[in-house]
């Protein structure tokens, strides 16, 4: 990629997200317009995928929600993520979790990650 | 036609906007240009300017009739040429085309070549749907019938059929103009533009 896009995309990247991998659960807090209001959702998974990097960097978060899965993703940058906050690290062996989308209960747990 | 620049494409990024939304952005490196040469319905028969895209070039790139044509406004550094049809009375010979021109615009079109992609066959080329892959049908990525037999005894003009695809100009119309940034002279548009990345652009059709 050329410079000048890099720069481009450097000067709309946003610097108060928290250091986080895929494994680890995350809260992300998401603005939602309804009608003139605007409130803030909270969205808690798992990181099963992070993609593209730089400014078009995108986030698949994944949770069990009342026995269904469901997976939001959110573009990394974009400014309807309010903020993100790193609840537990996890312990994993690949960059992408797919494989959490055919497994479920005790199977689907993922090991938290402490420093030894 | 209204003033024009030519410059090379950078690539593709994505911004957000007031509302939030991720707006897809072509950049483009464009300009400086040179005004080369005015022609005249006196001298060509016809009014234009021919411009001249101003960036670094290797060792070879001028040869010896460009040179000559350079000589004459005292610029260098020039390889691509292109003209612009029509009267432009406040540009002169050796004046110069920034983005400081381009500040207050709305829109633009852009003009570039194509990607090539080869000889390409129907399906590709002309979105045909092709036939069933199994179960004997023995139809799969062909044309079909291109016409009848003893009437009209030839194959129409502009049938449909496999060939060069790609590699050709295109004009994509009405892109908005996302920012302008003309102290370093780069534009984003909004959308796609044909081309690789470094690939010759003209903008041009200022809405």
């Amino acid at each position: 990629m050329s410079e000048i896009v890099k720069g481009i995309e450097s000067a709309g990247m946003r610097t108060d997200l928290p250091m986080f991998r895929a494994g680890d659960t995350i809260k992300v807090y998401v603005k939602i317009k309804e009608g003139e209001k605007e409130r803030i959702q909270l969205f808690q998974g798992v990181v099963i995928a992070r993609k593209h990097g730089g400014l078009r960097e995108t986030i698949t978060v994944r949770k069990i929600s009342g026995g269904i899965g469901v997976e939001r993703i959110f573009p990394l940058h974009s400014p309807i993520v309010d903020k993100i906050e790193l609840v537990q690290r996890g312990r994993i062996r690949r960059a992408k979790l797919y494989y959490l989308r055919a497994i479920k209960g005790k199977k689907a747990r993922i090991e938290e990650l402490r420093d030894e | 036609m209204k003033i024009g620049i030519l410059g090379r494409k950078l690539g593709m990024t994505q911004i957000f906007d007031e509302t939030r939304a991720a707006v897809p952005v072509t950049v483009i490196a464009a300009g400086p240009c040179v005004v080369l040469q005015k022609k005249t319905p006196e001298s060509d028969g016809y009014h234009a300017i021919q411009i001249g895209l101003v960036e670094k070039l290797g060792r070879h790139a001028i040869n010896k009739p460009l040179a000559g044509h350079l000589k004459k406004t005292g610029t260098g550094s020039v390889k691509q040429v292109r003209e612009l049809r029509g009267e432009f009375p406040d540009l002169s010979t050796g004046a110069s085309i920034t983005l400081d021109l381009f500040k207050e615009i709305q829109a633009v079109d852009v003009v570039g070549t194509s990607k090539g992609k080869g000889f390409q066959g129907v399906v590709r080329r002309h979105h045909f749907g092709g036939g069933r892959a199994t179960h004997g049908s023995m139809f799969h990525r062909a044309p079909g019938s291109i016409g009848s037999s003893s009437y009209p005894s030839r194959v129409f003009k502009g049938m449909k059929m496999g060939g060069q695809m790609g590699g050709g100009r295109i004009t994509v119309k009405n892109l908005k103009v996302v920012q302008v940034d003309a102290a370093s002279g780069v534009i984003l548009v909004r959308g796609a533009v044909p081309g690789p990345a470094g690939g010759l652009l003209l903008i041009h059709g200022i809405r």
